[in-house]
């Protein structure tokens, strides 16, 4: 017991020795700390998933993640706005150039309407979101649309904080190797 | 019904011999009567004994029964049930002349009193008898009558009760032998798992009709309440779907082939009025069950839905933003523009029409509040009977005097439960259920 205590004191010892200034284990490259590879598009870096590493640009976790796959609407509103507008524009350019997948625009209302109306109101906006896409040359068959009304709120306070993220239309993309 | 209206009535009525006070629904001048409307100002006072024990096996059962007839009675608001603390009286022989003598002291304004009795076999099944009693002028109201069946069914016995003493005093049919369509709902509010359950009009006897596998929305009963007509996300979209209740198979509804939703039986049961989706467009059609054929009723480029036959099937009302708004219309059950009944401030949806033909009760949404309320078919006399951070989707009692609807709260925590109204804008109550409850849907009355 005493001696294994010991031996794992300094194995702290060690290895905090090596964490100053000095890539010992390659993290960043084995080759003298070259960082070449790892600048990413633009010299921004890659962007990493939740379990640490970098995501593939072909991947649905990356067009969720950076192209944005959200956009967001006024209160009893369908139409885009610009900033709609500007996301779904990155949407299209990644979308043709990850041909292949299937599309889900899923639209979403927040609480403050009624049940039958609410689903209305998102299919107007999922079909908005659609409609776009398709102007920018997406083929319609590989677009549909769910409208889910509020049956499926993202944040759940009831002020407009929470409302404006619900108001949402999400394009889902499945079927890409890169899933 | 000799209520006094105004306070300078009172000395004069105490001169006179038995002054009546005419109601428009009293078949006698000579009976206990009023109205739901008097009543509910008013409630009338109603004396109900123990139902006597037939045999010694009855008696728990005699106590169940009349415990649940007399919850029934007052619940609805219309009734005022007198304390048996205070009864000079007893009831031992349900067959004896009443003393009236007994039971006249115990309130000094017309008293209604039901006696029963209470009689099980050893093969499982249950007699209940009652009869129902004007005090005052000493005679039977209507005459006695009995209900068998299987022990099991002693709460829809004494429902049956409870509907024929409703029936009897305020001359309009009851509601209390009905059940009542749901949406159960458990889990986080960002994650709610949806089942259509359905139970009792007071919350008994809750079963599960579906599992929670599946998103599920507002279920209505077949005109017969043998099926349920719903819709679900099984397929991935919203479409509709019907259950038989009996057997709990769920088939889908028209091989529709595009989203729909906001289904409702029409009154003969021949034809079902929904949305569909077509595009960004949301219009109303109908569809004819036996034929499977589909006819368009809307056809403007705004939202159209929440579709509600009128009882006799001539008319429908519906709600549509055509106008910037949500707002309420009328239309002929053949479709065509419609005519807008909704006036007032704020938004209008969800529409139903009253089974006795007269209203049409709504969701109003103004100023940030939720509102049930009630018109007249033509939009007229707007009543809202609730107000709350959200109450939605009002459905008819079979007598259409009561209404529910389901109420959600506010917030993180925040969840629905069930409701029931008077349309006076009394009584109002909260449903108990075993886990939150939306969208519930009420039966005609069970036959």
């Amino acid at each position: 017991m005493r001696l294994s205590h010991i031996l794992l004191l300094g194995v702290v010892l060690l290895a905090s020795a090596c964490s100053r200034g000095e890539d010992a284990g390659g993290l960043f490259g084995g080759s003298g700390g070259s960082l070449d590879d790892n600048f990413g598009p633009g010299g921004a870096g890659s962007v990493l998933g939740p379990d640490g590493r970098p995501l593939n640009p072909a991947s649905p976790a990356y067009f969720a993640q950076v192209i944005g796959d959200r956009v967001l609407f006024p209160v009893d509103q369908h139409q885009l706005t610009a900033e709609a507008r500007t996301t779904l524009d990155g949407q299209s350019t990644w979308l043709l150039q990850n041909p292949g997948g299937q599309i889900t625009i899923e639209g979403h209302a927040d609480e403050q309407g009624t049940r039958d109306y609410n689903i209305a109101l998102s299919n107007r906006r999922a079909a908005a979101v659609r409609d776009y896409l398709v102007a920018k040359g997406l083929p319609d068959a590989r677009l549909s649309i769910i409208p889910f009304g509020k049956e499926r709120p993202l944040e759940v306070c009831s002020n407009e904080s929470c409302y404006q993220k619900n108001r949402r239309a999400v394009t889902v993309v499945t079927g890409f190797p890169g899933a | 019904m000799r209520q006094v209206l105004a306070a300078g009535l009172m000395a004069l009525a105490w001169l006179l011999p038995a002054p009546v006070l005419a109601q428009v629904n009293c078949p006698d001048e000579n009976t206990i009567c009023g109205t739901i409307d008097s009543f509910s100002v008013k409630p009338l006072p109603l004396a109900a004994p123990i139902f006597v024990a037939e045999n010694p096996g009855a008696a728990d059962l005699a106590q169940q029964l009349t415990d649940l007839v007399v919850a029934d009675l007052g619940g609805s608001g219309l009734f005022r049930h007198l304390d048996p603390a205070g009864y000079i009286g007893q009831i031992t022989n349900f067959d004896a002349p009443v003393r009236f003598t007994d039971w006249s002291p115990i309130s000094d304004e017309s008293l209604a009193l039901l006696t029963g009795s209470v009689a099980t076999t050893s093969d499982g099944r249950v007699v209940v008898k009652f009869r129902l009693w004007d005090v005052e002028l000493q005679r039977e109201l209507g005459a006695g009558q009995q209900f068998a069946g299987p022990v099991g069914t002693w709460r829809r016995m004494a429902h049956k009760v409870s509907d024929q003493v409703y029936s009897r005093l305020t001359g309009e049919a009851g509601y209390f032998d009905s059940r009542i369509v749901f949406v159960s709902e458990t889990g986080p509010k960002s994650d709610r798992k949806k089942r259509i359950a359905v139970m009792d009009q007071d919350g008994a006897r809750v079963t599960y009709l579906t599992d929670d596998s599946t998103l599920v929305l507002a279920p209505r009963w077949s005109p017969d309440d043998r099926n349920v007509i719903y819709t679900s996300y099984a397929s991935g979209q919203p479409e509709v779907r019907v259950l038989d209740v009996q057997t709990l198979e769920t088939r889908a509804f028209g091989n529709i082939g595009q989203v729909a939703f906001a289904p409702r039986f029409s009154p003969d049961g021949q034809r079902v009025v929904l949305s569909l989706n077509e595009g960004a467009n949301t219009d109303i059609y109908v569809i004819d069950i036996a034929s499977g054929q589909r006819q368009r009723l809307t056809s403007s480029p705004a939202i159209e839905t929440a579709p509600s036959f009128s009882p006799d099937g001539s008319q429908i009302v519906f709600e549509s933003d055509r106008s910037g708004s949500q707002q309420l219309y009328v239309m002929p059950a053949t479709g065509g523009e419609g005519t807008r009944i909704s006036f007032g401030n704020g938004k209008y949806g969800t529409p139903v029409w009253s089974p006795r033909g007269d209203l049409i009760a709504f969701t109003k949404i103004n100023a940030g509040r939720f509102h049930i309320g009630v018109m007249r078919t033509d939009g007229s006399n707007e009543r809202l009977l609730t107000a709350s951070f959200l109450d939605e989707a009002p459905s008819w009692a079979p007598n259409g005097r009561v209404l529910t609807f389901f109420r959600e709260t506010a917030g993180e925590g925040g969840a629905p439960s069930l409701w029931t109204v008077d349309i006076t804008g009394r009584n109002l109550k909260r449903l108990p259920t075993p886990s939150f409850a939306s969208d519930p849907g009420w039966s005609g009355l069970l036959p």
